[in-house]
């Protein structure tokens, strides 16, 4: 499961044990760092999970190294279900759709999702891979653009 | 909180308004002019209680909002459910297939007041964990059904999210589980183990019951930590003079002249309706008026 931090670039100074989210033995005498709470947008540096079965979602999942967002194809720079990203993935830039967000509940009807989720996707929003791993929202079917999205999902909520 | 309540039902067919601190139980026939119990009620329909916040009360809205609760009420069937229980809920959704979606999950936590009622559910779906918010009254819920009516140890399940999802999973065809008739609500003690930290929020400050405690321990500076923010009072809930605060009670809750009047209105309603239902019961689902010529 991933976790978001804020200081995701302290995070990466800090010795592997604490990375992955255990507390350092007493006896050590070193202190978990207190960070503020994060904040729960998708946007730059964010760390997302991918849902679909590419090759390369599945590699770069695999290796532990997830996709990191560089840019929202909004004006407003936060990401939420449904808009477009682009994300850089074992060096590459590919283009995505965020398909659930771990965002707070705070519309009615609007699914929250544990993780956040994207589907990467071509420059005319055709899917990388055959089939998406998770149930998806209702509401991605509103936009006419992610059409092909729709086609490839196994479940939706 | 109270562990014990018995249904909506059980209090009309007995005729009973049993006083929490006597226990007297009388075999009076039904009536609509009897009063009810604020002890009863307020579990049942929590929401018809306004926020006791003195700054946000205005007694004309909270009528005008009842009445609105109670006509929605008429026409659909909104059950008598905990925080615990496993609900599905039909919306009627313009984006999906067939106009109308079902989820199925366990309610994980309730509040809101009036109108503004809501109820979270979730569930685990093909590994993923998901919740969605429903306002209680919003008119496109075509139909709320209690799949298992239970309570458990906690008011708040939040801290599911960070619970293994075995926890969290029902599958979304599930049966109804039917109570034989004139039980009382099932109290499920079970205690979930809490994954390794980080956590997405410091469930040990929460008090939680329905979680295994070895799972929660805290580091001794942390504990000691946690002991002098209680002692400082800086945190007014952790404070251990707290308990005595009387002024901090009354201000927090309705009074109970207030509570009688409030659901007698509601008991005149919805009186017979209630004592129709009990927990064996048929959905009732929203029939879309047809156009006639």
């Amino acid at each position: 499961m991933l976790k978001q931090h804020l200081g995701s670039l302290v995070s990466s100074c800090l010795p592997r044990f604490l990375r992955v989210g255990l507390n350092p033995p007493s006896s050590s005498g070193r202190r978990w760092f207190h960070a503020s709470t994060p904040a729960l947008h998708i946007m730059r540096m964010t760390r997302l999970r991918v849902v679909d079965n590419s090759e390369l979602g599945k590699q770069a999942m695999l290796e532990g190294k997830p996709p990191k967002c560089i840019g929202i194809y909004k004006r407003v720079q936060i990401g939420n279900t449904g808009d477009r990203i682009i994300v850089a993935i074992k060096g590459q830039k590919k283009k995505a759709v965020i398909v659930g967000c771990k965002g707070k509940l705070i519309k009615p009807l609007v699914p929250r999702f544990d993780t956040n989720n994207i589907v990467l996707v071509d420059e005319d929003n055709t899917p990388l891979g055959t089939r998406i791993l998770a149930p998806i929202p209702h509401s991605l079917r509103a936009k006419g653009e992610y059409s092909k999205l729709i086609a490839i999902a196994t479940r939706f909520v | 909180g109270e562990l014990w309540c018995s249904t909506q039902a059980d209090i009309l067919e007995q005729g009973a308004f049993p006083e929490v601190t006597t226990g007297n139980q009388s075999s009076k026939p039904t009536s609509l002019e009897r009063k009810p119990s604020p002890a009863e009620y307020r579990f049942i329909l929590p929401e018809f209680l306004p926020d006791p916040k003195v700054e946000w009360r205005n007694k004309i809205r909270e009528k005008l909002e009842r009445a609105d609760m109670l006509k929605r009420r008429k026409i659909i069937d909104i059950p008598e459910f905990y925080v615990g229980s496993i609900l599905a809920v039909t919306v009627s959704d313009p984006h999906a297939p067939g106009k109308m979606s079902r989820f199925l999950g366990l309610c994980t936590e309730r509040g809101g007041c009036g109108l503004r009622a809501y109820f979270v559910l979730r569930n685990v779906i093909d590994g993923q964990g998901v919740e969605v918010m429903y306002e209680m009254y919003n008119p496109t819920i075509q139909s709320v059904e209690v799949i298992r009516l239970e309570k458990r140890l906690d008011e708040n399940l939040r801290y599911l999210r960070d619970c293994p999802s075995e926890f969290s999973t029902f599958p979304q065809d599930m049966e109804h589980e039917i109570l034989p008739p004139g039980s009382t609500v099932p109290l499920n003690t079970l205690k979930v183990p809490l994954t390794a930290r980080t956590w997405s929020q410091k469930w040990q400050y929460w008090n939680l019951k329905g979680v295994e405690p070895h799972t929660m321990q805290l580091e001794y500076w942390q504990k000691k930590k946690y002991i002098k923010t209680q002692l400082s009072g800086n945190v007014p809930k952790l404070a251990p003079w707290h308990k005595y605060e009387l002024m901090e009670e009354y201000r927090s809750s309705i009074p109970e002249e207030e509570q009688v009047e409030m659901y007698s209105e509601v008991l005149t309603e919805l009186g017979d309706r209630l004592m129709k239902e009990g927990r064996t019961r048929r959905r009732r689902t929203l029939v879309r008026p047809r156009k006639t010529a």
